[in-house]
């Protein structure tokens, strides 16, 4: 396609920032690296606003109305066999133009307010690179054109966030959380590769346009193929799911993103809560008509996952008291979220509410989570600590992160008219409509969700008048304009956007509408969160602690993220390693090395007996050794000759 | 004059040379030239290769050439040259590792004239080997390279060092003796034109006889699989890696292994196809579980030659589980692979080499940091972890992408489950990476005395960067060197 041969530049500049930075850097100032890097993601931005306007509202739509996918371009990278390749190139449709937008917009604004955030840190330029290297990996990701493609750039998002994670990487608890955020996506990347592996085995192609093509014959293959009395396509489509459930921390997955929380915040509000975390979500949208299609009971099992997620999530958020980890525990819920609308969409027309309620909702939570990380950020930056009992009554103090803040909690908790409020309402209708055990769950988060938003933000700019020893007080332009520029997004993007014309299931746009019932129901359960955080934690009292004591027990393993990290660990450190790996070890040389030895211990001794020899251990080996090969081979040959002579 | 020969006679003119050099300058000169010259020489060769497969030449071995060496009654030696796709991969390689390797040894002690003289002796019997297609050829070549491995390891190894020399000679020389009864047997079972014959090009037409070939196979596969680190043979690796000096490492994990894996696909698995058919399950087993094995043991290591030690013997399992899964896609995945953990490997231990050099220690738990004081070795160090654990862009990757859809293409069970478990190893080989990263580079700095280490030296940083350089070509760029090698697999289908 002609039209969209710039949206190549999409991918090259970061990655040639990448490059820049990564082997230049070290010759630059500081701020000269920031610059580059941002205005290259200014560029960058305006040229994936273009991609995405260009598709939407100029050639993306075809003759009948339907969305159709674009090949910008295409090439073959490493041919495994005449059917299968990989190739890289550029998908454009409707999914993955509305990605370029988040992507690009959160990592520019990543961009402008890590110029103030991280300014004097030691290693400005590598941050830098490393950025470039995410931006370019995510990038890569959301327009594969095939699945081996999208599995390249997963892995480049994963060391991206892995050296991200560690950027301080003098600090042991920054190490250990990016080595447990590599680590544990791998374990799931695992069955995503085995998954993509018998995907390809049957199919006999990674391209996506032809996978997810309604009707795809290529699925035909899998017909009697079953393990364990579960068949084929199901297996393959739940394993490539567990690759999203590792990127985008589902349950059991989900240990690693809390402790991400180590890496700088602007880090964690583009990569652990906008972007990357969404590819898994992301992951499934793709591949959603064979979900649908092929393997409906897999897409009902994710909706189950997801929705416990949700829950589980919400719940443990209540009681965090590290800002940040509440606002990963957060992300959890609301990609669960996400995931679990997928699970109760169809295809056509109205139908398909909730994939569409799911990009939607992926779109809104991209900006106010942003918001909510680099607000943190910023509140951060001015108290010096990540723990909510060092703050408290910073409104005054504070008011343009109090305001963002505000507008942002308010946004999750899904009051209208912010964004978060049309999103989550087209999710629940969806539910609602397919599922009303899925729909319980998330109501009950939805509240939830309020409620320790609204904790978050009472304990931060309220609760109770702290003494600092420097007075806190707003960041420069740098960290401000970000924050003021995603408030506006968050007010706005639930209702400027017709997500319902736009990015559907199908490709045809529909008319989806504000069902009154659910939206009464949802912003009743939010003021009821917010009330409830309001009691709570708006005056400082007695009523948190007591409510944590009568829970007792339930409070302890809400606490402590009901032991998943303990279990985790318990199940690498001592059975892994500790029973296997440990063992393995000494199998190896006691027993393997110590049967070697033992056999070169017997001749030596045998030889000593027989020869007596008396020179250095050196020639004696050499001979034994000789003496014996030449036996073997003699008596072998002579065997031979009588084998081919008789 | 056939420009094979050249891979020969130049290091042997260079031992010449040695011979009347006495000044470490002067070894060092010829070091570099000779070494430039071999690099020259192999670059030259793909070129030219590259040329007559244009021009349309479609033989199966190129630029032969053939003279008989000894002939006698039933004896029929030849010196039978001629390179296809992978062994010029195989010869580009070890040009590059010997060309690095006399960088990482620019400060050698003791005895630096001998060191490199030895060295130069392993590099005549591995490019030898790689140029010959005669068996008897190959083998003599191959007998040249242990020798000299034995005294660079004895006389200027660390640790353990004469329990290591001669653990690796031993076992070798055990390996080779399996090795040689398997020529034997294909030789004297087979004839050709009335005649016997040890030219591979000739036995691979030949019908040698299925019961020749069940025994034949193994001995050979094991013989030559223990050069590749062949579970449970492998355990000569780890203590003759964790004693050599650096270069030999680097040569010896870098390039013996292929030869190993050389061995096995072109003589036991082109040879003896019946033989593979029938009794190759069990080197599937065996590999599989060294890949899983290898990779679990260099968890729980804490001297870093020693992890790479078991992540090589698990990096090489996967090349021999590759080869005996014998498509096209799964073989062209083994020679990448080859390559690829070839220049990985050689990366790794030439910056182990450099750290152990300045801190004296490669025990896990008295480094720390490193990554501030030296962040060129820090960096290098990272690219090498990550190409070994398979980060795509990087050379593991590709090659570890080709074997396992080559070896997804067998639908039976029982190669499913062997492949998935040889999967696992990205999760298990991720393990143990970071956590030497992390134990290493990362983290506060352990030893005071360490802050005032130096970063790489000029010398040092040719060597990284050429690897470096090696590691993420074939990783961004592997087209053109699997079109190569699956143009070269006519005898695979």
């Amino acid at each position: 396609m002609l039209t969209f041969n710039y949206s190549i530049w999409i991918l090259v500049l970061p990655a040639v920032m990448f490059l820049v930075l990564g082997l230049g850097g070290k010759y630059m100032k500081p701020v000269v690296s920031g610059v580059l890097g941002t205005i290259t993601m200014a560029i960058t931005t305006v040229l994936a606003y273009l991609t995405a306007y260009q598709y939407f509202f100029s050639v993306g739509k075809a003759a009948d109305g339907t969305y159709k996918a674009i090949e910008a371009f295409n090439f073959e990278w490493l041919r495994f066999t005449d059917t299968l390749h990989i190739d890289l190139g550029m998908y454009i449709d409707a999914i993955s133009s509305m990605m370029l937008i988040v992507i690009t917009t959160v990592s520019l604004m990543v961009h402008i307010y890590s110029l103030g955030y991280m300014k004097g840190e030691k290693g400005f330029q590598r941050y830098y690179a490393f950025l470039s290297l995410f931006s370019f990996s995510m990038l890569g990701l959301v327009v594969a054109t095939n699945i081996f493609q999208m599995y390249i750039f997963w892995e480049l998002v994963g060391v991206s966030s892995f050296l991200l994670i560690g950027f301080y990487y003098t600090k042991p608890s920054a190490v250990a959380a990016s080595k447990k955020a590599f680590i544990v996506t791998r374990f799931a990347d695992f069955f995503f590769l085995i998954g993509i592996l018998l995907l390809s085995y049957f199919t006999k192609t990674f391209d996506f346009g032809t996978l997810t093509a309604v009707g795809a014959p290529c699925f035909s293959s899998f017909a009697g193929a079953s393990f364990l009395g579960i068949s084929a396509i199901s297996w393959t489509m739940f394993l490539i799911f567990m690759g999203g459930v590792g990127k985008s921390a589902l349950l059991p997955f989900h240990v690693w993103l809390p402790d991400a929380m180590e890496g700088p915040t602007p880090v964690s509000a583009l990569i652990h809560a906008a972007t990357m975390v969404v590819a898994g979500v992301f992951l499934i949208a793709r591949l959603f008509p064979i979900y649908l299609f092929q393997t409906p009971e897999v897409l009902h099992l994710i909706g189950y996952i997801g929705a416990i997620t949700a829950i589980f999530a919400a719940v443990v958020a209540c009681t965090q008291t590290d800002i940040k980890r509440v606002l990963a525990f957060s992300t959890i819920s609301q990609i669960a979220y996400m995931i679990t609308a997928l699970s109760v969409s169809g295809y056509d027309g109205h139908d398909g509410l909730g994939y569409m309620a799911s990009m939607f909702h992926l779109f809104t939570h991209a900006f106010f989570k942003a918001l909510l990380f680099l607000g943190a950020g910023a509140i951060i930056h001015a108290v010096h600590s990540n723990e909510m009992d060092d703050m408290g009554g910073l409104w005054k103090k504070m008011p343009i992160a109090n305001w963002t803040f505000l507008i942002a909690c308010l946004a999750i908790a899904g009051i209208f008219p912010f964004s978060g409020f049309f999103s989550k309402d087209e999710i629940l209708a969806a539910a609602l409509h397919h599922d009303i055990v899925l729909f319980s769950i998330l109501f009950i988060a939805a509240g939830l969700t309020a409620f320790y938003m609204f904790r978050l933000y009472f304990r931060i700019f309220h609760y109770e008048n702290k003494q600092y020893h420097h007075a806190p007080h707003d960041a420069g332009p740098s960290m401000s304009i970000p924050l003021i520029f995603l408030a506006v997004v968050t007010v706005v993007a639930g209702w400027l956007i017709p997500f319902d014309t736009l990015i559907t299931a199908d490709g045809k746009a529909f008319e989806s509408h504000i069902d009154p019932l659910v939206a009464g129901l949802s912003i009743g359960i939010a003021l009821v969160g917010i009330v409830g955080a309001y009691v709570f934690y708006f005056k400082k009292n007695e009523k948190p602690d007591q409510v944590a004591t009568s829970l007792g027990w339930f409070y302890r393993a809400t606490h402590n993220k009901f032991y998943f990290d303990e279990i985790w660990m318990f199940a690498t450190r001592s059975i892994i390693f500790k029973c296997v790996s440990k063992p393995m070890a000494w199998i190896d040389v006691n027993v393997i090395d110590g049967f070697m030895n033992g056999l070169a211990y017997v001749s030596h001794q045998a030889s000593e007996a027989i020869k007596g020899f008396q020179s250095g251990r050196i020639q004696q080996y050499a001979l034994i050794y000789l003496v014996g090969a030449l036996v073997l081979i003699v008596t072998f040959c002579g065997w031979l000759v009588a084998f081919i002579t008789k | 004059m056939n420009i094979l020969s050249l891979f020969v006679l130049v290091p042997i003119l260079m031992l010449v040379a040695y011979a009347f050099c006495p000044n470490i300058k002067q070894v060092r000169a010829i070091g570099v030239i000779g070494s430039s010259i071999e690099l020259i020489l192999s670059v030259v060769l793909l070129f030219l290769f590259f040329a007559e497969r244009n021009a349309g030449n479609t033989a199966e071995m190129l630029f032969t050439f053939d003279a008989v060496w000894y002939q006698a009654a039933n004896i029929n030696i030849h010196f039978s040259l001629g390179v296809d796709g992978i062994s010029i991969l195989m010869l580009m390689l070890t040009s590059v590792i010997m060309f690095t390797g006399v960088f990482v040894s620019w400060d050698m002690n003791p005895l630096p004239r001998d060191f490199f003289m030895w060295l130069t002796l392993l590099a005549i019997g591995v490019y030898g080997f790689f140029i010959t297609t005669d068996m008897f050829t190959m083998f003599f070549f191959y007998e040249i390279a242990l020798i000299p491995m034995y005294l660079l390891i004895g006389v200027w190894g660390n640790g353990k060092k004469e329990y290591a020399a001669m653990k690796v000679a031993l076992m070798l020389m055990g390996a080779s003796a399996f090795i040689f009864t398997g020529l034997l047997g294909i030789y004297f079972s087979t004839t050709v034109n009335g005649q016997h014959t040890f030219n591979l090009l000739e036995l691979a037409k030949a019908d040698i006889p299925v019961a020749v070939q069940l025994w034949a196979f193994p001995c050979i596969f094991v013989g030559f699989g223990t050069l590749s680190a062949l579970f449970p043979f492998h355990t000569w690796s780890p203590d003759g890696y964790g004693c050599a000096p650096t270069a030999v490492s680097m040569f010896h994990a870098g390039v013996l292994k292929n030869l190993g894996a050389y061995g096995c696909f072109r003589i036991a698995m082109q040879l003896l196809p019946e033989g593979a058919n029938q009794v190759g399950w069990i080197f599937i087993i065996l590999s599989a579980i060294g890949v899983v094995y290898g990779a679990f043991c260099a968890v729980s290591q804490k001297d870093l030659k020693y992890i790479n030690a078991y992540s090589s013997v698990s990096h090489c399992c996967l090349i021999l589980f590759a080869i005996l899964m014998w498509n096209k896609t799964a073989m062209t995945g083994a020679v990448m692979q080859m390559v690829s953990h070839g220049v990985m490997t050689a990366l790794f231990f030439a910056l182990i080499g450099m750290i152990y050099g300045r801190t004296h220690t490669r025990n896990l738990t008295e480094l720390g940091g490193l990554m501030k004081i030296m962040p060129f070795l820090g960096v290098g160090y990272i690219i090498a972890g990550l190409a070994s654990l398979g980060l795509p862009g990087l050379s593991g990757f590709v090659a570890e992408m080709m074997i396992f859809v080559g070896s997804f293409a067998h639908a039976d069970l029982f190669t499913r489950i062997f492949t998935v478990l040889c999967v696992t190893s990205i999760v298990i080989t991720a393990v143990y990476i970071l956590r030497a990263v992390g134990k290493v580079l990362y983290g506060p700095v352990i030893n005071d005395h360490h802050l005032e280490l130096t970063d790489a030296k000029f010398t040092e940083r040719i060597a990284i960067v050429v690897l470096i350089v090696g590691v993420a070509g074939i990783g961004l760029y592997p087209g053109w060197i699997s079109e190569m090698i699956n143009a070269s697999l006519t005898f695979v289908h």
